[in-house]
């Protein structure tokens, strides 16, 4: 008897062994993230968005949100939740964008934010995926005669205030020893509408907010871009909170699943087509037809199918907002893929 | 005879204190694991770090590079100066409209009527918008100035005055000036062969300016130059936007105030000082006002303080107030949240308890002194 009890014991231990060494191996696949529960739970993503610009954020005449940061928001909820549409949209202003994802009050940053390494560490928030690359450019009026940044000596330049804008301008002004003055605004409206009144001499952003900023304008023709930028390249991108690196992730894989059509050549149309009749592994595996990418970020398999179908790739994102089917006719430039002269590049998918 | 709260009173006021007591802790604590959860500490060592950005409106000195707490002090002169701006002319308007209001002529009355109607029941940010986007910025560019009298510009970018440039030598000046101006009050009530001297002392206030005056080197009129209007004194139109808002807004509330006092004195009073011979006008000013100050004064302290708050609107018309720059560029620049708006609360706080101090002392001294 107490044979087969040692026996029985021995083989108990080594079950547990056996259970205890798969246990790490199991939770590989099992993603746990606060919250993307909560996603769930609620059935809606909370996006932060801007509260209102052409190009990234903007409310249309149906009063539907349109631009390049709300399709990152729908492909988001569309793999998530399984519909482009289940979104709660809060638009936040510069100020208070940061603080509002800090508290929790909403659960991804979408809006335009420049990614710098003071709100990598200071501010504790992650910075997924850059989805869009830009530089801060100058608008002023033709009629001023001013060809380069060098000559804006003396000027009033209309600038969002708690921005990165402001810094880069008092650089500017350090390093060539000149003086380009500054009127600091809230709100891009008030801002657009004092530099189209002539209160100052011109505007500056970012090259996407700047041209959004021109197709406001009463004469948008005549404003010319200066051709310098400063401050170097921004790259714009959405924010997490830290602490939850499988959302994180997931938001990150999202944004590549949009380039990754786009790579493979697949569109809003052809998608359906494509997913019939594809011999491509790589594709294969990319629509969830073959492994488990979707369950490797805590989603289901069909997630980049949908945001295929009802998003888009980032190429068709770009073209219906920025690009010319959008009305601002922003050429791509560094917004391209990789092969097309661009910096948007996705990491490698198997 | 003083009567002693029961034991029961006394014990719901110590309960109601130790609930106040465990409240104020429990929001502390909370604040402070929030603040470790966000990785951030508490501190205003940044206040003595340099700054990077320009503050495009200031009084005094600022240059790019100066410390935030030399930032927090030109934002705080700026938020004083159209404070103080809109105090003065709101009251000034305020007495005026509110006198208007009463007047005997059926025009004058309802002017007044349909002015503090109007402007008591929209919005005070949206006057204060209105006043910038839709008055001044519907003016001409630099390069179209509309020229007025004595060598002042108006256009898009503000008012230029032209401004005396002081000789070398005025910066001794500027002492003697300061000790005429604040000898204005004390001088007001000096009296002369039985006589107080009254308003003959504000001759010590231009006094003040003659110095000046001799000490000119030139006088500078703005002109044209490059890109903007150069020399002279810019007024912005953000100010002037922010300092019409405030003004008109007040003013109208300040009118309901001065209608209610003049009306609170009694009417025998009115009646009395006619029958004694005098005009209407020395009957307002010599027995109505006198009397109605006193009533005034206090609901004055709480428009006053409303100014004051109000002037944060500034940062809606891109004036570089306390709120616009401290909420705004300080808070994105150094990740102060916390710290950049209980900053803000002491600074308001600080100025409108010195305003209201103020003010009380003025009331006790017109209050009737009951005997």
């Amino acid at each position: 008897m107490s044979r087969i009890g040692f026996g029985a014991a021995m083989g108990c231990i080594a079950l547990a062994g056996l259970l205890a060494l798969a246990g790490p191996a199991r939770a590989q696949n099992d993603v746990k993230s606060a919250t993307l529960d909560a996603v769930k739970k609620r059935g809606q993503l909370i996006c932060g968005v801007d509260t209102g610009i052409p190009g990234y954020a903007f409310q249309d005449s149906k009063g539907e949100w349109q631009g390049l940061d709300i399709a990152l928001c729908r492909a988001l909820s569309d793999a998530i939740l399984g519909s482009p549409t289940k979104i709660k949209f809060i638009g936040t202003t510069s100020k208070v964008r940061f603080s509002v994802l800090q508290s929790g009050e909403i659960d991804v940053l979408i809006r335009d934010s420049e990614h710098t390494f003071i709100r990598n560490t200071q501010l504790g928030l992650d910075e997924p995926a850059v989805n869009f690359y830009t530089a801060q450019t100058f608008m002023v009026r033709k009629s001023l005669g001013v060809a380069h940044t060098k000559d804006l000596n003396g000027a009033t330049i209309c600038v969002l205030t708690g921005t990165t804008l402001e810094t880069n301008i008092a650089d500017y002004n350090r390093a060539n020893n000149i003086k380009i003055n500054t009127l600091l605004f809230d709100k891009p409206e008030e801002a657009f509408a004092a530099a189209d009144a002539g209160r100052c001499d011109g505007y500056t952003d970012d090259g996407g907010s700047v041209a959004a900023a021109r197709s406001t304008m009463k004469q948008p023709g005549d404003w010319i871009f200066l051709p310098e930028t400063i401050g170097g390249l921004q790259p714009l991108g959405p924010f997490t909170r830290q602490g939850d690196e499988a959302w994180t992730r997931l938001v990150k894989w999202v944004h590549y699943a949009m380039l990754e059509g786009e790579v493979l050549g697949i569109t809003k149309a052809t998608v359906d087509q494509v997913k019939s009749s594809t011999k491509d592994p790589e594709a294969r595996r990319f629509l969830g037809l073959e492994g488990d990418f979707g369950k490797l970020l805590g989603v289901d398999n069909d997630w980049a199918y949908r945001i295929m179908k009802d998003v888009g790739t980032y190429g068709e994102v770009y073209d219906a907002t920025f690009g010319t089917k959008g009305g601002l006719g922003l050429p791509r430039g560094m917004n391209s893929l990789y092969s097309g002269g661009g910096l948007m590049a996705t990491p490698t998918w198997h | 005879m003083v009567r002693r709260p029961s034991p029961r009173a006394r014990a719901a006021q110590w309960l109601l204190l130790a609930l106040v007591v465990a409240a104020v802790w429990y929001l502390g604590s909370q604040a402070g694991s929030n603040i470790a959860r966000r990785h951030t500490t508490f501190g205003f060592g940044f206040l003595a770090d340099n700054t990077n950005f320009d503050i495009p409106f200031r009084l005094i000195p600022w240059s790019v590079g100066d410390t935030y707490a030399r930032a927090l002090l030109v934002c705080v002169l700026n938020t004083l100066l159209v404070s103080a701006m809109s105090i003065v002319a709101a009251t000034l308007l305020g007495l005026l409209v509110g006198v208007m209001r009463l007047s005997a002529n059926w025009l004058i009355r309802n002017i007044a009527l349909g002015f503090i109607e109007l402007v008591r029941n929209t919005p005070q940010l949206v006057q204060i918008i209105f006043w910038y986007v839709a008055v001044l910025q519907t003016l001409p560019g630099p390069r179209q100035s509309i020229r007025l009298p004595a060598g002042a510009l108006l256009n898009i970018r503000g008012i230029y005055l032209p401004s005396v440039e002081p000789a070398a030598a005025a910066d001794v000046l500027w002492p003697l000036a300061l000790i005429l101006v604040l000898a204005v009050p004390f001088a007001w009530r000096i009296t002369w062969r039985g006589l107080p001297l009254g308003a003959k002392s504000l001759l010590l206030g231009v006094l003040a300016l003659a110095p000046f005056a001799l000490g000119a080197d030139h006088i500078d009129y703005p002109a044209l130059r490059g890109f903007n209007i150069a020399g002279g004194i810019q007024v912005v139109p953000e100010l002037l936007a922010l300092w019409a808002g405030l003004t008109i807004y007040a003013s109208a509330f300040i009118a309901e105030i001065v209608r209610a006092a003049i009306l609170s004195v009694h009417k025998g009073q009115r009646e009395a000082a006619l029958s004694l011979g005098l005009k209407p006008r020395q009957v307002l000013s010599k027995i109505i006002l006198p009397q109605a100050l006193r009533v005034m004064v206090p609901p004055m302290t709480s428009q006053y303080l409303n100014i004051i708050k109000s002037s944060s609107l500034g940062a809606a018309v891109a004036y570089p107030e306390l709120f616009q720059i401290f909420a705004g560029t300080v808070l994105q620049q150094t990740a102060r949240e916390i710290e950049a708006m209980f900053l803000l609360m002491a600074i308001f706080l600080s100025i409108n308890l010195a305003t209201s101090a103020m003010m009380n002392w003025y009331n006790r001294r017109v209050a009737l002194v009951g005997r």
